[in-house]
């Protein structure tokens, strides 16, 4: 009796510790991402952070460019990965017959770990020249290529999980549905999805996270050029993005010097950005939940 | 062991009456290798309660989910047999499973709400249908509500998530929603068994009330339940049809030693 007390003692003590540290190291790198690109508010006046030029050998330091080319770049990996993702969920969870669910889910699942680098090289020699001569550009490196590669990099982490959610529907749902006269189709739209709901948000976030975050496919097939976005057109010329940017410049910068911490300012930028990301979806999960607890009770 | 020619006559008992649905020589068999139903043949008459009773296990759930052909989603592995509604074979692979089972509702066993809200539950095979007009919406809702015992009960919170009813009330709301539907044949696979006894009865009531509009089928959660409801009766033991006679006598003057065992309590 006592040496049970004992083990579950340890063991909760233990796994708080674990909980809690993973909150610490969190709350340390946020402190370190602060302390070193706070100066940089300082050192650059306002309105030229928040310009649209970004030569920092010739001290212009405006963020605006890399920031429009992170968000055009996940926003267009959000509208190639989502629909497609979820799609195929459906199809393996839903429709395909066994057989093919059972190859088609280990399939997605050593795609999803397939390493960025990878997508990469598919980007630059296949999908980039096929853009540059079917819409006939200077150089295939654009905003869309990159969007299109990172989409597809989502799409099966978007699959896996989604598939997960979706399987986890118990099956008297859809036997209740079908009972009711509904077709397949009504059967997934109307009871399966939503029942699946919170989870399939959390795979959305997952493929979202992942574009936000990716670098070193974006420096491959985006082209590196900080412009502004301006219009539709600027989709099929090259961006920027934040994480590329931190990538590549971060190896050959003087440590504390004004391009230093305004790297580390567009490191909190994008932290910041990924965190209300988050938060909004945990927001929406979060809020039903709420509903259909304060009714419970 | 009762022959399958004796048992077909057992099922053609009702003769004056309609037969709504007439079951054939109807065996079933899981991909398990389980032959869960063996040789049934029954005719289940219009305008009536007919009761499926026996032991667990015996096959009763299978029988009531082969004749809106809702175990096409199980792991059926073998069916032969005819199951013929008003004339028509519904196992032949050409019929329309969709708009057979608008006809043959069904109520489970475990209450399985759909993640919508309650009024949503009830109006959705509705609109399913084809149904748009509001005030005939409304309507179904109220009545399907009433004759399902549960209108006073929710009849304030008709928007609320119908997760948050109690098992019960889930119970209940899945009866509604499929008088709601106005079937012609209702299957109910104990549909009280989760009901207090003031609700169960009420349930019955409602029952014997609708009949004149439904051929019901019901699976009892009690042999008492059974003999209350029954206008004809089935004991079904082990995948097999035993006796089948109008419900006062079968639970009077069984015919069968192993149904007179079963209906006393002296079973297993
Ligand atoms: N989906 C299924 N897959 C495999 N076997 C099944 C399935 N459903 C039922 N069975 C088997 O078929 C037999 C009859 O089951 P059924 O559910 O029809 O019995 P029941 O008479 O309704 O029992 P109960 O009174 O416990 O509800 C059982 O042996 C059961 O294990
Ligand atoms: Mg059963």
């Amino acid at each position: 009796m006592r040496e049970l007390n004992w083990r579950e003692y340890i063991t909760t003590r233990l796994i708080r510790a674990c909980g809690y540290s993973a909150i610490i190291f969190v709350g340390l790198i946020f402190i370190f991402l602060l302390r070193e690109g706070s100066p940089a508010l300082v050192e650059i006046p306002l309105p030229s952070l928040f310009s649209s030029r970004w030569y920092p050998i010739e001290e212009y330091f405006g963020i605006l460019p890399l920031i429009s080319g992170s968000i055009v770049v996940t926003i267009g990996a959000t509208l190639v990965s989502v629909p497609l993702g979820l799609s195929t969920a459906i199809f393996i969870a839903e429709i395909a017959p066994r057989w093919a669910k059972e190859i088609l889910k280990p399939l997605v699942e050593v795609l999803a770990g397939l390493p960025s680098v990878m997508l990469g090289f598919l980007g630059i020699l296949v999908v980039a020249p096929f853009i540059r001569t079917a819409t006939n550009i200077p150089t295939g490196l654009t905003a869309f290529t990159g969007a299109l590669i990172l989409g597809m990099m989502a799409i099966p982490t978007i699959v896996s999980v989604a598939e997960d959610a979706l399987d986890a529907v118990p099956r008297t749902y859809r036997e209740a549905a079908h009972a009711l006269g509904a077709t397949e189709w009504q059967t997934i739209w109307r009871v399966t999805l939503p029942a699946a709901r919170s989870g399939v948000l959390t795979a959305i976030m997952l493929g979202i996270g992942r574009a936000i975050g990716e670098t070193m496919t974006v420096m491959m097939v985006t082209g590196n050029a900080p412009v502004l976005l301006t219009g539709l057109e600027s989709l099929f010329r090259p961006v920027r993005t934040m994480t590329a940017t931190i990538a590549a410049e971060m190896g050959e910068v003087a440590t504390g010097s004004v391009h230093y911490h305004t790297l580390f300012l567009i490191g909190i930028t994008l932290f910041l950005i990924s965190l209300i990301v988050n938060m909004a979806a945990a927001g929406v999960v979060f809020r039903q939940r709420k509903r259909a607890e304060r009714i419970l009770s | 062991m009762v022959s399958s020619a004796e048992a077909r006559q057992h099922s053609s008992l009702p003769q004056e009456i309609k037969n709504k649905i007439v079951i054939e020589e109807l065996s079933v068999g899981y991909s398990d290798g389980t032959e869960s139903l063996r040789d049934v043949s029954l005719a289940i008459p219009d305008h009536a309660i007919t009761v499926l009773f026996g032991p667990a296990g015996g096959g009763k759930s299978t029988l009531l989910r082969t004749m809106n052909r809702l175990n096409d989603l199980a792991d059926v592995i073998s069916l032969s047999g005819h199951v013929w509604i008003d004339g028509v074979d519904i196992l032949d692979p050409s019929v329309d499973v969709i708009s057979l089972r608008r006809r043959v509702g069904i109520v489970f066993t475990q209450p399985v709400v759909l993640p919508m809200t309650i009024r949503q539950n009830l109006t959705y095979g509705l609109e399913l249908a084809g149904e748009r007009s509001r005030s005939r919406l409304e309507e179904a809702v109220e009545q399907s509500l009433r004759a399902a015992a549960l209108w006073e009960e929710v009849s304030d919170r008709l928007d609320d998530p119908a997760i948050a009813l109690s098992g019960g009330q889930q119970q209940r709301l899945c009866l509604a929603r499929v008088l709601a539907l106005e079937p012609e044949v209702i299957l109910l696979d104990e549909p009280t068994s989760g009901l207090d006894p003031i609700s169960t009865g009420k349930v019955e009531a409602s029952l014997q009330e609708l009949k004149e509009h439904y051929t019901f089928v019901l699976v009892p959660h009690s042999v008492q339940q059974a003999a209350r409801t029954a206008d004809y009766a089935a004991f079904i033991l082990d995948g097999q049809l035993i006796e089948y006679a109008p419900g006062k006598q079968i639970f009077t003057n069984p015919q069968d030693q192993r149904t007179e065992d079963y209906v006393e309590g002296r079973f297993g």
